[in-house]
């Protein structure tokens, strides 16, 4: 190819300015621009108007119809739900086949109950106060000791996060102590405080502080430096900004320390019970253990679990109540 | 109306004088702007363009207070700048909107810090709010907002305080060329509305014409101002002024000089000779065997 190909190449260009329409007023159509001048090729075809359509079709309002749309929309969520209960019947299911037959399979199911005995244990539990004394003891320990925590650990952070030479004095003495596990605690806990229920307390305290504090630092990192500014040049104080942009800002960063935060709680929980409580569903769970009560031991790790999702739970609506502005849409 | 009345000749006079402003680095200091000098008059609307990297932001965002000149002065109706302040707006390229607040609750901010009561805010915020032409949306999260919307908001919000200045640090950049078109009219709207000086920072050379009362040019960094342009093109403007010989002519000096920079701020080998060359060579025949 030659300069001369190059040139010819950019005569090809569109005008820069729309060319219109030609004076006797009727339409250039773009077609007939091949044999036409280079003009032409900006020539406009306006399309004859639509009749107007509405953006939103209203379906009929009956109530098939209207079923079968929430069906259709919901599919997904639907078929993960039944999904979900079919995956729990199954696992209710093989627990019953491996225990009634007492099977050996080197997993030994020869002393591990049976649903029907834990579900009669269960009945027996609910008809006697005891048993709920062991839930609202335990109950109330995490709530002291995850409230603490909280309150400790979230206002820590964001200081932390906010002045660096804080956070250089602080952070090494948490790397040191945060991958001590809360069960290794126990002993220490036991002669720090007077009362057994203070070290447990504590324990759980110790277990929900961590998660919350490195998880209020990270959003303390993350916290756009820009609306920062635009707060000062609105005439925000120090003290307004930490309350308007930096707290809000690290919310959903500190409820996700919040979750993790009571999951490990109830770790801790349990483990401090099952060696040092008088009460307690950790407690309740070891007890069986040693008075071979074997249902009683499934009935235990159950509660737990059912406890540790509903507080979670409660936790990530909270979580929704307080953020409107992060809700999807 | 809402906003304070100002009376527009007498205040807003921003003087930056011999600024200087470098970081420290290991091999020494790293000049990003120096011996810059600008003055924005009482109700003057001046752009500041240059190649990216130039240090403009820097220089809007020294006026802003949230930078220290290492050597210069930075002065607003001649008190110094200290620290960013209500008096100084600012509208930012990311529109920083705070994401927890509604619409209203962003444009109440400002007034919120002055300690203004809650219903007289919320009706200060409805005024300007109608004057965006965001009535209806006042209720809603910014991320529902479109980036014109949002950007409307920004510019609601800095001015909802009454500053005696409005500081725009690439406002438009984001937003595609229609919308931007729009958004230019709108600000040109308020600001005329306002009577307040406005510092605008843009890379965009139509549209500190279209905007401006005057254009600073900066050069490549170390940056500094390369030129001062009077714009004299009538108010009001329009979209068909962009079609007039003055605009065009205006254009074709303002890139001219900013293309110089640019080449120099993408690097040392880079100059119009090498640029040719590329050209040539790749509408050549050598692409074309290659491809």
């Amino acid at each position: 190819m030659t300069r001369a190909a190059v040139k010819s190449n950019v005569k090809m260009h569109t005008p820069l300015h729309v060319a219109g329409t030609p004076a006797d007023g009727a339409p250039c159509v773009p077609s007939a621009a091949p044999s036409a001048p280079v003009t032409a090729s900006g020539a406009i075809l306006l399309r004859p108007e639509r009749a107007p359509v509405a953006q939103v079709v209203t379906a009929d309002g009956s109530l098939p119809g209207l079923a079968r749309r929430w069906l259709r929309l919901n599919m997904p969520a639907i078929r993960a739900t039944l999904l979900g209960a079919l995956a729990i019947s199954l696992f209710i299911l093989a627990w019953h086949v491996v225990t009634v037959n007492r099977m050996d399979l080197y997993v030994r199911f020869l002393n591990v109950p049976s649903p029907e005995q834990v579900l009669e244990s269960a009945r027996t539990a609910f008809s006697t106060g005891a048993f709920f004394e062991h839930i609202a003891m335990s109950c109330r320990r995490i709530f002291i000791g995850f409230a603490i925590a909280a309150l400790v650990a979230v206002p820590l952070g964001m200081l932390m996060g906010r002045f660096a030479l804080l956070k250089a004095f602080v952070f090494p003495v948490c790397e040191v102590l945060r991958p001590i596990p809360a069960i290794a605690w126990v002993p220490m806990a036991i002669m720090l405080w007077p009362t057994n229920e203070q070290s447990i307390v504590f324990i759980t305290f110790l277990g929900a502080f961590f998660p919350i504090l490195i998880n209020t630092l990270h959003g303390m990192a993350n916290v756009d430096e820009v609306l920062v500014r635009a707060a000062r040049c609105l005439g925000a104080s120090e003290r307004a900004t930490f309350r308007e942009v930096y707290f809000p800002a690290v919310l959903p960063q500190v409820f996700t320390g919040l979750t993790v935060g009571m999951g490990v709680a109830w770790v801790s929980l349990i483990a401090a019970e099952m060696i040092s409580g008088q009460f307690g569903i950790g407690y309740f769970t070891w007890e069986a253990y040693s008075l071979v009560q074997y249902p009683d031991i499934a009935l235990g790790m159950i509660t737990i679990g059912v406890l540790g999702l509903a507080s979670s739970f409660l936790i990530r609506l909270a979580g929704r109540a307080v953020t409107p502005w992060s809700r999807t849409k | 109306m809402a906003i304070p009345a100002t009376a527009p000749t007498q205040t807003g006079l921003i003087e930056v004088t011999g600024f200087e402003l470098a970081y420290d680095t290991i091999d020494g200091a790293v000049i990003a702007v120096s011996d810059a000098d600008l003055v924005v008059n009482p109700g003057e609307f001046v752009s500041i363009i240059g190649p990216s990297g130039c240090g403009k932001s820097t220089l809007l965002n020294a006026v802003a207070g949230f930078l220290k000149p290492t050597a210069g002065q930075v002065t607003v109706d001649g008190e110094a700048v200290k620290g960013p302040s209500a008096d100084r707006g600012m509208v930012f390229q990311q529109y920083s909107l705070f994401p927890w607040k509604t619409v209203r609750e962003n444009v109440e901010f400002g007034l919120k810090m002055r300690g203004m009561g809650r219903s007289e805010r919320a009706v200060a915020a409805r005024t300007l709010l109608g004057l965006a032409g965001l009535s209806a949306f006042e209720n809603h999260y910014p991320d529902r907002l479109s980036g014109g919307m949002k950007q409307r908001v920004g510019i609601v919000r800095a001015l909802a305080t009454g500053p005696k200045v409005l500081l725009l640090d690439e406002p438009f950049g984001a937003l595609d060329a229609q919308t931007r078109v729009i958004m230019q009219q709108i600000l040109t709207n308020l600001w005329q509305r306002l009577g307040i000086s406005v510092l605008f920072v843009t890379h965009d050379i139509d549209e500190a014409i279209f905007l401006s009362d005057r254009i600073y040019v900066m050069t490549a960094r170390p940056g500094c101002i390369k030129a001062e342009v009077t714009v004299p093109l009538p108010r009001p403007r329009d979209a068909a002024l962009q079609l007039s010989p003055e605009f065009i002519r205006l254009r074709a000096d303002l890139g001219a000089l900013i293309r110089e920079e640019s080449l120099k701020a993408m690097g040392g080998e880079l100059n119009e000779d090498a640029l040719k060359g590329l050209a040539v060579n790749l509408n050549g025949s050598n692409l074309a065997q290659v491809v």
